[in-house]
């Protein structure tokens, strides 16, 4: 039997809670559209260390009783690289002309492996965890927030063999990443997240109306992939394309994430063609304020939506 | 007084629709069809309830009369259709036990994990640590995936775990009701120390008496509706009184020899009584016809109480009654000088049978009476002691 003491005192934790004790609080009222962002995303952060477990969970239930655990989530990824370096690189003829084609489709690979996996993680966040939902409150956002958090520590996996794979490069080539890049990869970083979460709520709470969302969104990804330019060079796409239809062809966001990770660690591109030539920290910036609005409208629908979660499951 | 409410619920209704097709392609293919396929009931209509601190409420109702989801609209995890509801204070919900358990995570891993669900932190949990493992009772299993766990074990961490999360509100909806005896025990002294801590919980539960030992004051829910607010005696007998409807079972049975008629209950002077006081007079009696004589019979009573427990039951080979062979119509009559239950519906099964064998014929629940006893005190006996402090 736990001491008794334990009960009656009260925790000193959980300080969010203890200023809110003293009054009667609306449970679940309705926010206003405007300011229910702020409100959300203090609760947010008063169960960050549940959002903290939450991601843990995912990760560890995902290789739990496999022997070679994380390696799986690395296993992917390298195996496309070689695959594509073999296919694309020695066979089509890409690897003869573009400069350590390794490295240059591994920036894409790595960041597109993220994006896809908050994609769709995220999507399945809210069914899977419906026993959850049904039984216990606490901040909806967290389940996808938990799924991108368990995407970004996979992502750091991969970025190990990035560098890894950039100073091979590096010492074959004598070109090494320019220190002065370094925001180029840390603002595309901030692109992903802010926009793999945003779409990330909307997919959420889209599955649990209509779970055809979580069988679509795999055939987006794909197709995604493939306008994103991770395995050709976006000079191509130039060359081919008429004018208008290479500026939309642009507007992707994940195109420019991609060029800001060459533009860092694949520096054997610099001054060829095969590189972007746009301003990339011009559309990066512009991206993060883009994806800032987007993650607001998309929280927005998701708390509208969120009411009915429980009996929709 | 307004600022001891803790819990207030405002005119709250709750609606919910019933579709059957969930599938981009079910609607848009038939988005007539759609429309007509859809249903829509009212879980909740137009409930108003104040819950002050530190007491115990308990409701109660129906399968189906918008108990659980009166609990998950305050719990947070329903939102009404119209109305609202104000809380204050933490809160924890024990709406089914163990929610928040992954079968493939250890149990260790388990208890940060659920522990946080519920509002503990990090640091609050490796305090409460050892005294939740000790609670359950599960040390050498600790670190065992929880999937490998009996069904009492697993059912011990998880309440474990919630009793350590210290509310100021607990929400409770039926999670008594499982385990070992041993455990329900365990459970209840939880309770009664929460209730003695002066937190407030409301509770959902089907068994009457727990309502009438642990509750101040019980919501009787009819249909979404509250048919009863106040005490729990009054509430419980009003839910008993719409409950008491005879649903008799008799018995099949080829043997036709003997038949049971008019079972009827009466008070000591041989009054049918429905209503009767605990601890008066009471007399059951019944006929047995028999179109051929037969010369082996015993008769017998039983008194059940609403869920079905035996309450007493006897019959003339146990009270080592001789009876005459017979043949015509008899009458039965069993007389209790005092009957001393305690307040509430009880039932009366009936049966002849021979010696030794298959029962002639069989009636349960042939009737029914109320008890009333004015007294609140728990239990399932009626005594009246005198207290005498020397």
């Amino acid at each position: 039997m736990p001491a008794v003491e334990n009960l009656t005192q009260t925790h000193p934790g959980l300080a969010g809670f203890d200023e809110a004790d003293h009054a009667l609080r609306r449970v679940n009222a309705p926010q206003r559209f405007w300011t229910g962002f702020g409100t959300t995303a203090r609760d947010v952060w008063r169960y960050r260390e549940l959002l903290g477990n939450l991601a843990r969970k995912e990760l560890k239930v995902k290789y739990k009783d496999s022997v070679l655990g994380f390696v799986w989530s690395l296993l992917l990824p390298l195996v496309q690289l070689g695959v594509y370096w073999l296919v694309m690189g020695r066979f089509l003829g890409a690897g003869r002309t573009v400069p350590s084609y390794g490295v240059f489709i591994f920036c894409g690979l790595a960041v597109w492996t993220l994006f896809s996996e908050i994609l769709s993680t995220s999507t399945t966040s809210i069914v899977y965890n419906a026993g959850l939902i049904k039984k216990v409150y606490f901040p909806r956002e967290l389940f996808p927030l938990a799924a991108t958090g368990a995407a970004l520590v996979n992502f750091l996996f991969q970025l190990v063999i990035l560098v890894i794979a950039t100073t091979v490069a590096g010492v074959g080539t004598g070109h090494w990443p320019d220190p002065a890049m370094i925001a180029m990869p840390v603002l595309a970083m901030v692109v992903i997240v802010l926009f793999g979460t945003a779409a990330g709520l909307l997919l959420a709470s889209a599955n649990v109306y209509l779970r055809d969302t979580q069988h679509l969104i795999g055939i987006v990804i794909m197709l995604w992939f493939w306008l994103t330019p991770i395995i050709y060079y976006v000079g191509r796409v130039r060359d081919v394309l008429p004018r208008w239809l290479y500026d939309l062809y642009l507007l992707n966001p994940m195109a420019t994430v991609v060029f800001a990770f060459q533009k860092f660690f694949w520096p054997q591109g610099k001054g060829t063609p095969y590189e972007f030539t746009g301003d990339v920290y011009f559309r990066l910036v512009m991206l993060i304020a883009v994806s800032s609005a987007l993650l607001w409208f998309a929280q927005r629908v998701f708390a509208r939506s969120q009411g009915n979660f429980a009996q929709e499951l | 007084m307004a600022s001891d409410t803790v819990i207030r619920v405002v005119d709250v209704s709750k609606r919910f629709v019933i579709r059957k097709d969930n599938s981009l392609k079910e609607r848009l293919v038939n988005p007539g069809r759609s429309r007509r396929h859809r249903e829509e009931f009212w879980a909740l209509d137009h409930v108003s309830i104040d819950v002050q601190a530190g007491h115990t409420l308990g409701l109660i109702g129906h399968n189906g009369s918008g108990k659980s989801t009166l609990l998950k609209l305050i719990g947070g995890i329903l939102t009404p259709t119209t109305g609202y509801v104000e809380r204050r204070g933490r809160l924890a919900a024990l709406l089914e036990l163990g929610a928040g358990f992954h079968p493939d995570l250890t149990g260790r891993e388990n208890v940060y994990l659920n522990a946080s669900i519920l509002g503990l932190t990090r640091k609050q949990t490796d305090k409460y640590f050892d005294s939740i493992v000790d609670f359950a009772a599960i040390d050498p299993f600790i670190d065992t995936q929880v999937k490998f766990y009996s069904s009492g074990m697993y059912i011990r961490l998880a309440f474990a775990v919630a009793v350590h999360v210290d509310p100021e509100v607990l929400l409770v909806d039926e999670v008594l009701a499982v385990g070992d005896e041993p455990f329900q025990r365990k459970c209840l002294d939880k309770i009664k120390q929460f209730q003695h801590d002066g937190r407030t919980i409301v509770l959902v539960t089907h068994s009457l008496e727990q309502v009438r030992q642990m509750c101040d004051r019980v919501v009787l829910l009819e249909a979404g509706k509250v048919v009863i607010d106040g005490e729990p005696s009054d509430a419980v007998r009003h839910f008993r009184e719409a409950n008491s409807e005879l649903d008799h079972v008799e018995q099949a049975s080829n043997r036709h020899d003997l038949i049971i008629e008019r079972v009827r209950v009466t008070d000591g002077s041989g009054v049918p009584k429905s209503i009767l006081d605990s601890g008066c007079a009471l007399s059951i009696s019944y006929d047995v016809v028999a179109e051929l004589p037969v010369d082996d019979w015993a008769a017998g009573v039983a008194i059940t109480d609403g869920s079905g427990m035996l309450m007493y039951g006897t019959n003339t080979v146990l009270q080592r009654v001789d009876l005459e062979p017979i043949h015509g119509t008899r009458t039965v009559r069993f007389d209790f000088d005092e009957f001393p239950l305690s307040e509430g519906q009880y039932f009366v099964t009936v049966a002849v049978h021979p010696y030794a064998g298959v029962d002639y014929h069989r009636i349960e629940r042939a009737a029914s009476f109320q008890l009333r006893s004015g007294s609140t005190d728990p239990g399932v006996v009626h005594l009246t002691p005198k207290i005498d402090i020397s």
